[in-house]
């Protein structure tokens, strides 16, 4: 069954397709360009793209997976609405995969070759605002703590706590010092085979798709666009 | 009728998750979902409220719309969506959405500037537009007079508001005298039961030296703060305040304004033909005395019923309708949203 993965939760803008197979996620074709400030124009075409380059048709879709974040807000609500439209159109289903969940997924489930994990991994993603999303995950991939928001310095305390030994993900990159882990290269972004095999049962079993609802994980500003300034000064 | 194309329009650029159908000057299908309620008690639209908004209503608008006009996605010609000016975040969920089921559903998508889709509503109640038009389009973000010489090209900016749209101040104002948000509809209603002579507010930038460098332009700000230094004035010393006079006046020097320089524009231009569109126009008054004023000189008057008005996703259906059958180009599909999309592009 050929699946379409996105994710624009991060700065990397991400299309993917993917075969599922009974026993396996197979990558068919990929697109990912960093650029934290283009994912409305970036998106659309990328899908157009690995569409072309396997010769498949929209229509040839069986579901649509997408990462829900945690994210900065307008990037990662393009990958939800392009994934919403799609299956609405198609008549398929969207499934929704935690974007944290991917990368603790992708740094627990290390390819043959790639030295074993030591102690649970702390999943980090760049917040903005000087904060990081974060999650904690054990050896299996399980989630133990988060999604969650948080200052760098706030994190570094839990992780300490849950003994965490390895950071996967830009933020764990940015905010290394603060951390006090160093972070394992390779694995900055959401990947988007690892969205695909965590939603690959679901596929496989037709389940239904899932109202897709962003992990804000912040309440909106509440500031108005007009009728900020008082009526006289 | 029905070789015509069947063109669907999505408007997302503020509070108002928009779907509209259209084949040709007809509408099919019109369906909206507001958030209004949930910027109200911050007196303002938010914006990151608005665009969480327009995430959870697109799927289930876009459902209502197909239902309402009977059709498919599969039967659209194209998908025309407002790719600016407005709220960044806004236009983004629109203009990502359009693109999703333009590519699933393998049809042209047009990114569309919000103003001129105001302006092409108007071809859904009264036909094909003469060209060339003036337009004057007001409302909570917007307050402008446009020359439109040819709707599918080109609109030149003939004057804009140098501060507040004028839907801002009535906003502010019903704010001043205790009424709900938007402030257009409760002050409309309240200036029914007032004397618009009553109290003597400022007319903004028509002064003969103010006229010289700013013909067709507008300001709102110097308005609003002489009604709240007025009612604030009479709360001093203790005197009820008369909302029905306060409202009346302050909607007359609203309306007073907007109608004699866009007359004005039409005159100068030697122009017959006024549209008028955007919240502000479903305002009573306005309409009224933009037609009493524009008879006077032979000037027709086009103002499409309120709820074309106000934003909807018909209006930019309608602009798309106009673009196909003009022969223009879609958009490409990394088309941008624009929040500060310049007037005189009408599709990108
Ligand atoms: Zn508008």
């Amino acid at each position: 069954m050929l699946v379409l993965v996105l994710d624009s939760s991060t700065p990397a803008v991400t299309a993917a397709l993917a075969e599922i197979t009974p026993d396996a996620v197979l990558p068919r074709a990929k697109r990912s360009v960093v650029d934290a400030r283009a994912h409305g124009e970036l998106l659309a075409p990328q899908v157009a793209e690995v569409l072309a380059e396997t010769g498949a048709k929209p229509t040839d879709l069986a579901a649509v997976v997408v990462g829900l974040g945690p994210g900065p807000f307008t990037g990662l609500r393009v990958g939800l609405v392009t994934a919403a439209s799609m299956g609405q159109v198609l008549g398929i289903p969207t499934y929704g995969v935690g974007s944290l969940d991917a990368i603790g997924y992708a740094a627990t489930h290390p390819r043959s070759d790639a030295a074993p994990e030591i102690g649970p991994v702390l999943a980090a993603t760049d917040a903005r605002r000087r904060e990081i999303y974060w999650a904690v995950y054990d050896l299996t991939g399980e989630r133990l703590v988060g999604p969650a928001v948080d200052a760098p310095a706030v994190v570094a305390e839990r992780a300490r706590e849950l003994a965490v030994r390895v950071a996967v993900g830009e933020g764990a990159h940015r905010y290394a010092d603060v951390l006090g882990l160093s972070p394992r290269a390779g694995l900055d972004y959401p990947p988007p085979y690892a969205l695909a095999e965590l939603a690959a049962d679901r596929v496989r079993a037709g389940a239904p798709g899932d109202q897709l609802t962003p992990l804000y994980l912040r309440r909106p500003d509440a500031v108005a666009a007009a009728g900020r300034k008082p009526v006289l000064q | 009728m029905a070789d015509e194309p069947l063109i669907l329009g999505i408007e997302t650029s503020c509070d108002e998750t928009g779907v509209g159908i259209v084949r040709g000057h007809t509408l099919l299908a019109d369906a909206i979902a507001s958030s209004v309620e949930e910027h109200a008690r911050f007196g303002g639209v938010v914006p990151e409220v608005a665009s969480r908004a327009h995430l959870e209503a697109i799927v289930p608008t876009m459902r209502r719309a197909l239902d309402d006009a009977g059709v498919t996605l599969a039967d659209i010609d194209a998908i025309a969506v407002t790719a600016g000016p407005g709220l960044a975040g806004a236009l983004l969920v629109g203009v990502a959405a359009a693109k999703g089921y333009a590519l699933a559903a393998d049809k042209p998508v047009y990114g569309v500037n919000h103003l001129a889709a105001h302006v092409a509503v108007d071809t859904l109640e009264h036909g094909p537009l003469p060209e060339p038009a003036i337009a004057l389009l007001v409302s909570g973000g917007h307050s402008s007079l446009l020359l439109v010489d040819d709707l599918a090209t080109g609109v030149t900016p003939l004057g804009a508001t140098i501060d507040d749209a004028a839907g801002e101040a009535f906003d502010k104002v019903a704010r001043l005298l205790g009424l709900p948000f938007p402030g257009g509809p409760p002050i409309d209603r309240e200036a029914r039961a007032g004397a618009a002579d009553a109290i003597p507010f400022p007319r903004g930038l028509t002064a003969p030296k103010d006229l010289a460098a700013h013909r067709f332009d507008f300001s709102f700000s110097g308005l609003k703060t002489a009604v709240a230094r007025w009612v604030e004035a009479k709360q001093r010393a203790g005197e009820p305040v008369p909302v029905p006079d306060v409202a009346a006046s302050f909607q007359e020097a609203v309306c007073d304004v907007l109608t004699s320089k866009a007359i004005a524009a039409c005159r100068d231009r030697g122009i017959e033909t006024l549209v008028l569109g955007g919240g502000v126009a479903a305002n009573s008054r306005l309409r009224a005395l933009a037609e009493q004023r524009a008879a006077k000189y032979g000037i027709g008057v086009r103002v499409p019923r309120p709820k074309l008005c106000t934003d909807n996703g018909a209006m930019v259906a309608a602009l798309g309708s106009h673009l196909v059958a003009a022969g223009v180009a879609p958009s490409r599909l990394d088309l941008p949203a624009d929040s500060a999309m310049p007037l005189t592009i009408v599709s990108v």
